[in-house]
Order: C-alpha cells, then sequence, then structure tokens
C-alpha cells in the first residue's frame, strides 16, 4: 500500500481518494444493507410504541443498552446515517468527476485504431480487394456508428448511452436523497380521531398527535377544515375482512370559501397542494349520558374507543371528572355481541348488529389532575373503588348509589391522518430518471470497431465490447459477410 | 358461471398442472440420466450459451420434457386467472395467491429464457421448484377466494404486485444457476466433472447467464419498488417508512445492486459473484417467507 506523506491536505486527499474509490463504495453499499436488517427485526418506535415498551417491561436493563445503541430507531440513528452520508459523498465524489469527463467524451471522436489488432477480441485477418475501407465506412455510418479515420484505418464506436445513462442513475440516486431530506425538514404529519357529525379544523390543538420537521413553521399549516358528514364501512360475511370504507367530507379550503362536499377512500386522499389527508383507520364511539343523584347530566356525548381486533372489539374509558366523588367507567363496547369460553365478552362481526357496552363503575380519585399524561383509553383505578359491573344495550339505563349511565347510542369515528412532504415529488422524479438511466445503461451495449487495410491489401478487423456485453461476434462476423461481399 | 364454480375450476387447473409437472419433472429425470456430453463446438455467429451440450440421445425426451413445462404453464396460467374472476380482482391478495403467481412467474422466466438459451439442463430443478411450491401453496397456504380488503384495491396494486412476482420469478432462476455453479465449481476442483454433469454448459457460460438475468430483471425490480413507494404513498400516506417488508425490499435492492457493481466495476467473476448473487436472492426469498407470515408491519396480507 502506498504510504502517504504527512500533513492535513495530503491526508485529506488520501481520505478523499479511500472515500470515492469503487472498492469502498461497495463496500458502503453492501454494509447499507446489512445495517438495515435490525430495524425490520427489532420493534421500531415510530413504527410499533408498544411493542418497544415490552421490551422495557420485559427486560429494562437490556432495553436500556438496545435503546444506547438506537437499535429502536434505527433509521434516524447516528450510525445508520454515517454510512448513507458517507455512500453519497462517495458517490458524489466519485460521480461527478465522471460526469464532466463524459460529457467531454460524449462530444469527442472515438480513439485512434490501435496498433496491434490482432490482440483485440475477434480479429480476422484476409487479403482484401482494396474498396474494403468505403464498404466499412458505409456500414457502419449505416449502423449509427461514430467514425474516426487516421492513417488507412477506421475506428468507430458506438453506445454512448451506457455511461450517459449511467451517470443520470447516479445522479438521480443523489435527487432522492435530497427529495427525502427535503421533505423530513419541510414537512410535518399529524393524526386526529374525529367523531362522525364533528368538525376538524386544521390547527395544531386539534392533532392528537403531530410532529414538524425542523424547518418546518406552524403559519404553513393550510387552513382547512372538514366536517365528517358519514362514514360507511361495509364488510364480507364470509370473512369478517373489510371490504370498502368511504367517507364523505364537507370540506372549508380557507375561511370564507364556500364548502364543497367530497369523498376520501383509503386509497384516494384528499390533497391541499402538498398536503395530504388520509383515511387511515376507525372505530366506535358509544355515546352516553351520566346523571349525578339529583339527576343532573355531567356527562354527555361520544367517547372514542380502541379496537382492539379485527371485529372492533373495543375498550375505553368514560371518565366523570365533574362529578363528585368522581366516577370512571372501565368499559368495552362490542359491535356484534357474543362470548368467548377463553377471551369471554367479544365482538364477532365488526358490524354494529348487536351493540353492547360493557363497563365496570369507580368511583374514588381519577388522577387528572397530578399532572401526568394519561392515556384517554384506560383509567388509573391505583385510587378508585370498584362498585359495579354492568352491561347495557343501547336505550338502557343502568342505575348506581351515585348515579346512572344511560347507554343512548354510539358514532363512528375515523382516523384522519394530515400529511405534508413538499419533497416527495422530487424524490418521484428522482426515481423516475434513475429507472430511465438504469434502462438505457443497462440495455445498451457499448462497443468499438476497428478496420484497417494496409498497401499490401491485407485487411484486418477487431473489436471490443465493454462489459464483456454479448453479440459482438454477431456484428463482426455480419460485417466481415459485408466486407467479404458474401452471399449478396 | 358462479364466482364459485370459477374457484373450483381454479384449484382443478392448480391440481392439474401439478400433475403435467410431474410429468415434467420424470421427462427431465430421464433426459439427465441419459443425455451426452457434447463435443465442443465452436459456433462461428451462433451464440456460444446454445451449444454446448447434446440432446441427441434423448432429444424426443426432452422436447416432450418441454412440452409438459409449456402445457403446465398454461394450466396454471388459466388457473390463475380463473381465480383472479372469481373473486373479482386480480389474483394477488394472499399468500396462496402470490405463490400460484410466483411459480407462475418462475416457469415462464424458464420457458422465456428457453427462447434463447438451451437452458433444458435446468427443467429437472424447476419441475422441481415449481412443484415444491405449489404444492405448499395448496397445503398450507389455501384461502378460499375472497374479495380485497380497501387498502389493497388500487391499480398500484396489479403494477407493483405484478412486476415484483415476475422479478421473483427470474431473481429465482438465476439463483438456482448461481447455485449450480457453485456446485459444479466444487466439483471440478476435486477433480473432472462426474459422468451426468459433463454435458451442462462449462462454469464461464453458467456464470455470465446468472449476471445477465439479473441484469435484465434489475430495472424491473427497481420499478417494483417505486410502483411500491408510490401505492404506499397513496394508501399509508408516506412512501417509505421503513416497514420491515419495504426494508427488505430495499436490501434485496442493495444486494442486486452490489453485486451489479461488483461485476462490472471489480471485475468480480465465478465463485465470489456467485455467492453474492445467492445471497441477494436470499434476501428475496426470506422477505417473501418470514416477513409475510411472522412479520409484522402494515403488509401482512398473506391471509394466514
Ligand atoms: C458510492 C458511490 C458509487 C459509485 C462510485 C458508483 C459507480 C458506478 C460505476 C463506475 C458503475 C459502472 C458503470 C459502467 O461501467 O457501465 C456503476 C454501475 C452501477 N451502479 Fe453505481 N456507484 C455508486 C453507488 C451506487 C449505488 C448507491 C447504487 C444503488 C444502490 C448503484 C447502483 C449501480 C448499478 C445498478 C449499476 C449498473 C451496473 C451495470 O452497468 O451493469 N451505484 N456504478
Amino acid at each position: 500500500m502506498e504510504v502517504p506523506e504527512l500533513g492535513i491536505v495530503s491526508s485529506f486527499r488520501f481520505a478523499w481518494r479511500q472515500l470515492t474509490s469503487m472498492r469502498t463504495a461497495l463496500i458502503l453499499l453492501l454494509l447499507l444493507g446489512v445495517v438495515s436488517i435490525p430495524g425490520s427485526l427489532i420493534p421500531q418506535r415510530t413504527q410499533n410504541p408498544m411493542r418497544v415498551r415490552e421490551y422495557f417491561v420485559n427486560d429494562p436493563t437490556l432495553a436500556t443498552w438496545m435503546d444506547r445503541l438506537s437499535l429502536f430507531d434505527v433509521y434516524g440513528s447516528a450510525w445508520f446515517s454515517a454510512i448513507y452520508i458517507l455512500l453519497f459523498i462517495s458517490l458524489i465524489g466519485c460521480v461527478l468527476p465522471r460526469s464532466f469527463e463524459h460529457l467531454k467524451v460524449a462530444r469527442a471522436l472515438p480513439p485512434i485504431t490501435p496498433k496491434n489488432l490482432d490482440r483485440m477480441e475477434f480479429h480476422h485477418r484476409w487479403s482484401g480487394s482494396g474498396d474494403e475501407l468505403d464498404l466499412g465506412r458505409s456500414w457502419l455510418v449505416s449502423k449509427r456508428f461514430r467514425i474516426r479515420e487516421f492513417d488507412g484505418a477506421i475506428s468507430a464506436e458506438k453506445g454512448y448511452l451506457r455511461e450517459t445513462g449511467n451517470l443520470f442513475f447516479h445522479l438521480a440516486l443523489i435527487l432522492i436523497l435530497i427529495g427525502v431530506s427535503f421533505g423530513a425538514l419541510f414537512g410535518m404529519r399529524g393524526e386526529a380521531i374525529v367523531n362522525v357529525g364533528e368538525r376538524f379544523i386544521n390547527i395544531p390543538t386539534t392533532y392528537d398527535s403531530l410532529s414538524y420537521g425542523k424547518l418546518f413553521r406552524d403559519q404553513s399549516l393550510p387552513l382547512f377544515s372538514l366536517t365528517i358528514d358519514n362514514f360507511e364501512a361495509k364488510y364480507s360475511p364470509l370473512t369478517n375482512a373489510p371490504q370498502d370504507y368511504t367517507l364523505q367530507v364537507t370540506v372549508t379550503e380557507k375561511p370564507g370559501a364556500t364548502p364543497v362536499k367530497r369523498i376520501i377512500k383509503v386509497n384516494s386522499p384528499l390533497s391541499f397542494g402538498s398536503t395530504n389527508v388520509y383515511l387511515q383507520a376507525n372505530g366506535y364511539s358509544p355515546i352516553v349520558s351520566v346523571r349525578d343523584r339529583t339527576g343532573a347530566i355531567v356527562l354527555q356525548g361520544p367517547t372514542p374507543f380502541l379496537p382492539q381486533d379485527g371485529n372492533l372489539t373495543s375498550i375505553g374509558a368514560i371518565k366523570v371528572p365533574d362529578s363528585d366523588p368522581q366516577l370512571g367507567f372501565v368499559s368495552a363496547f362490542l359491535p356484534t355481541a357474543s362470548r368467548d369460553k377463553v377471551r369471554g365478552a367479544i365482538s364477532v362481526f365488526p358490524e354494529a348488529l348487536d351493540p353492547k357496552l360493557l363497563f365496570s363503575v369507580w368511583r374514588g380519585d381519577l388522577g387528572l389532575d397530578r399532572g401526568v399524561p394519561q392515556s384517554v383509553y384506560r383509567i388509573d383505578t391505583s385510587k378508585m373503588q370498584k362498585i359495579a359491573l354492568k352491561s347495557l344495550k343501547v336505550g338502557e339505563t343502568y342505575t348506581f348509589a351515585e348515579g346512572s349511565i344511560t347507554f343512548d347510542g354510539f358514532v363512528p369515528w375515523v382516523n384522519l391522518q394530515v400529511v405534508r412532504d413538499p419533497g416527495k415529488i422530487y424524490a418521484l422524479f428522482g426515481g423516475i430518471v434513475a429507472l430511465l438511466g438504469l434502462l438505457a445503461s443497462l440495455f445498451t451495449r457499448s462497443r468499438r470497431i476497428w478496420i484497417r487495410s494496409n498497401t499490401s491489401g491485407e485487411v484486418e478487423v477487431a473489436g471490443l465490447a465493454k462489459n464483456s456485453a454479448p453479440g459482438l461476434e454477431n456484428e463482426i462476423g455480419l460485417l466481415i459477410a459485408h466486407l467479404r461481399k458474401v452471399g449478396e | 358461471m358462479t364466482d364459485s364454480s370459477w374457484a373450483y375450476l381454479s384449484n382443478y387447473l392448480v391440481y392439474s398442472a401439478m400433475a403435467v409437472y410431474t410429468l415434467a419433472f420424470f421427462a427431465h429425470a430421464y433426459e439427465t440420466a441419459w443425455a451426452v456430453r457434447a463435443p465442443e463446438v465452436d459456433a462461428p455467429g451462433g451464440n456460444l450459451l446454445v451449444k454446448t451440450f447434446d440432446y441427441k440421445r434423448t432429444e424426443k425426451v426432452a422436447r416432450v420434457a418441454t412440452a409438459f413445462m409449456i402445457l403446465g404453464f398454461l394450466l396454471l396460467f388459466i388457473g390463475v386467472v380463473a381465480r383472479g374472476i372469481s373473486a373479482g380482482r386480480v389474483p394477488w391478495g394472499n399468500m396462496y395467491e402470490f405463490s400460484i403467481t410466483g411459480a407462475l412467474a418462475f416457469c415462464g422466466a424458464y420457458l422465456f429464457t428457453l427462447r434463447k438459451y438451451d437452458l433444458r439442463w435446468l427443467g429437472l430443478l424447476v419441475s422441481i421448484a415449481v412443484l415444491l411450491t405449489l404444492g405448499t401453496a395448496i397445503t398450507l397456504l389455501y384461502r378460499p377466494s375472497a374479495p380485497l380488503v380497501p387498502a389493497l384495491k388500487s391499480t398500484w396494486l396489479i403494477i407493483h404486485v405484478s412486476a415484483a412476482i415476475v422479478s421473483g420469478g427470474v431473481f429465482l432462476l438465476a439463483n438456482i444457476i448461481a447455485a449450480a455453479y457453485l456446485y459444479l465449481d466444487s466439483m471440478e476442483q476435486r477433480g473432472e466433472r462426474k459422468t451426468w454433469a459433463k454435458r451442462l454448459p462449462s462454469l464461464e457460460v453458467l456464470d455470465q447467464l446468472s449476471y445477465r438475468l439479473v441484469a435484465f430483471v434489475f430495472p424491473l425490480w427497481t420499478f417494483a419498488v417505486i410502483a411500491g413507494a408510490i401505492w404506499a404513498e397513496h394508501a399509508w400516506g408516506r412512501y417509505w417508512g421503513w416497514d420491515p417488508k419495504e426494508t427488505w425490499a430495499f436490501i434485496t435492492w442493495v444486494a442486486y445492486a452490489a453485486y451489479l457493481h461488483a461485476r462490472v466495476t471489480v471485475g468480480w467473476r465465478g465463485r465470489k459473484a456467485a455467492w453474492l448473487c445467492l445471497f441477494a436472492g436470499s434476501t428475496f426469498l426470506f422477505n417473501y417467507v418470514y416477513i409475510n407470515i411472522w412479520g409484522t408491519g402494515k403488509h401482512t396480507y398473506s391471509g394466514l
């Protein structure tokens, strides 16, 4: 190995040359594949926070260590980023100079014919009749070869598109990366659960969860609002699998605009510029009225419940902080109620054919004032006392010592996902260019053919196929047949 | 015809295709046992890959075997189409359907390559692979025909999945050839080839062939990944989310890109290249089998 001179400049140059070498690029490429494996086997926080939490519960020490190594967030981790950033630096370092080189080559003539053609592939020699160069020239020109003549020899080349395509492919990979980063920096993504009949306004406080790119500003949220008019879900009576979801909304694009009716489906989001609204999930919100001892209403309305299975067996928490003492209903909603030997009360079909609300009633302190964020689907019963267990059908009321609860009905809810990604268009464009470049590069045969005719009438033909592309032998066979006027 | 009679028809066709592939298997076994080594042929202007071995003694059986392969392909093709008609959609909704279509694509890739290169020596392996795939599909993965869940209702499903399945078929073929390369190579390193192996193509030809197959489908696989990203953007609101299925599609892509690089720019040939090819192919299989059945994530449509 070459020993580099000391000194910052030269060691930098040495590092740069190493980094942009083909071998390093290949290793980095393979490495990128290998390091993306753990993220597909270990649950990731961005996709499956529940399973990550399980790791912490089951083995806290191990989980803490895994967390230190970013194993729950592989694709955002420093080491993953380091590898792809190095790869792309290497790519830029190699491809940009090559592009300039190619620009020059693409306009230049092919290099002159080498002296010793017999060292080349498919070399043939015979004594000719003197008109071979003319015949050869017209044949090569008609096949759109680029030609250079020098000293009784023709040098012809074809297939420049291969290198052009290859360069475009690699440059497009850079464009894809730019698109991805742009989207991550200037985008946003949020989710909100909205009951049918309610209105969603696109401001930060209406979201259940919301995350911004580092350079996103609040004012960039387009001020649209949606009213959920209707949600219809169709299920297969045979397999219980969903067949169709249709969400009807009334949209106001900006304050003061005339509302229009629109439809959102799973594969067709609603678009406002680079912001899209997706239909992501659905469930039920039971509607209850809770009264205190005097009969005064202390809570009324729908509460979204969280589905637990494909038949929408849902759990939820109805919290009544304004009664005295505070009340909590740890509940389950079953759209089509049935009993299972193992799981107890479950739903057997996702449509509400025989809806039931099951709950246990708790009294005491809901713990909402302690400042610790609580799940809306669960109740912290550590400071509470269970006083009853009951199941109700729609319209029924259950009365207990502290008051009563009436199961008034239910509405579906939908989970709207709002995404803004201004970079995706660049990524898409990059993808298309990469594909076209790849096709051009892989399906263009790049080759050279030489013909030489010396003064004694001897003719030589030879060729060179770059990347050992097939077919040159045939082509040269045809050329020779033409020069020797075989079969014409 | 009603939906369920189309579904029955599809099942019968898949069974008949299996019967025909079994016949193809026996015919190939026969010609594998009795064909002889070819004299070295120099074929000016002809393709070197064509004429490396000799079927003189078994030509008839080899033809019969290929005819069975084609018949099996046609039966399976109609079977897959009938399955689609019975469900009123493209037949790519669960793992049973992916598998029968995958077997179809694999056999199709073999027959298509056969038009240009004499690959009949591979027929035995191809018929075994198709029979195994169809066998597991029918016994372990079978699900009654049913409509699609909403997330799968998209034109991009047709585009993405068909591209992915065809790529898979060709990757598998390239893999089998790379495996044959490694096997024959280690046989040659121990001495001369065994008699039965003498009629198989030279190592160099195998090396080239698996490379060409990969170079041929790599753009299609690239397209499949892009189409998947576009569809994910429509259905889930992000075009890339490092879902396990996506991650492994990416790994497969990177691995094959590395393979092409290693060949074109670093000049890898032979054993090293064949191992890399096998590695890349196994990431594809892993994605199909493991992630579909045991994986979590949004892509688990196996219906199991
Ligand atoms: C890191 C820096 C990279 C460098 C320096 C580089 C350089 C090259 C070079 C010189 C070629 C040869 C083209 C030819 O001679 O025909 C090539 C081909 C190719 N590269 Fe890269 N590349 C890099 C990264 C990548 C990446 C990240 C990918 C995709 C994952 C990729 C995929 C390909 C493919 C598919 C080919 C085509 C192979 C063929 O022509 O048969 N490259 N690259």
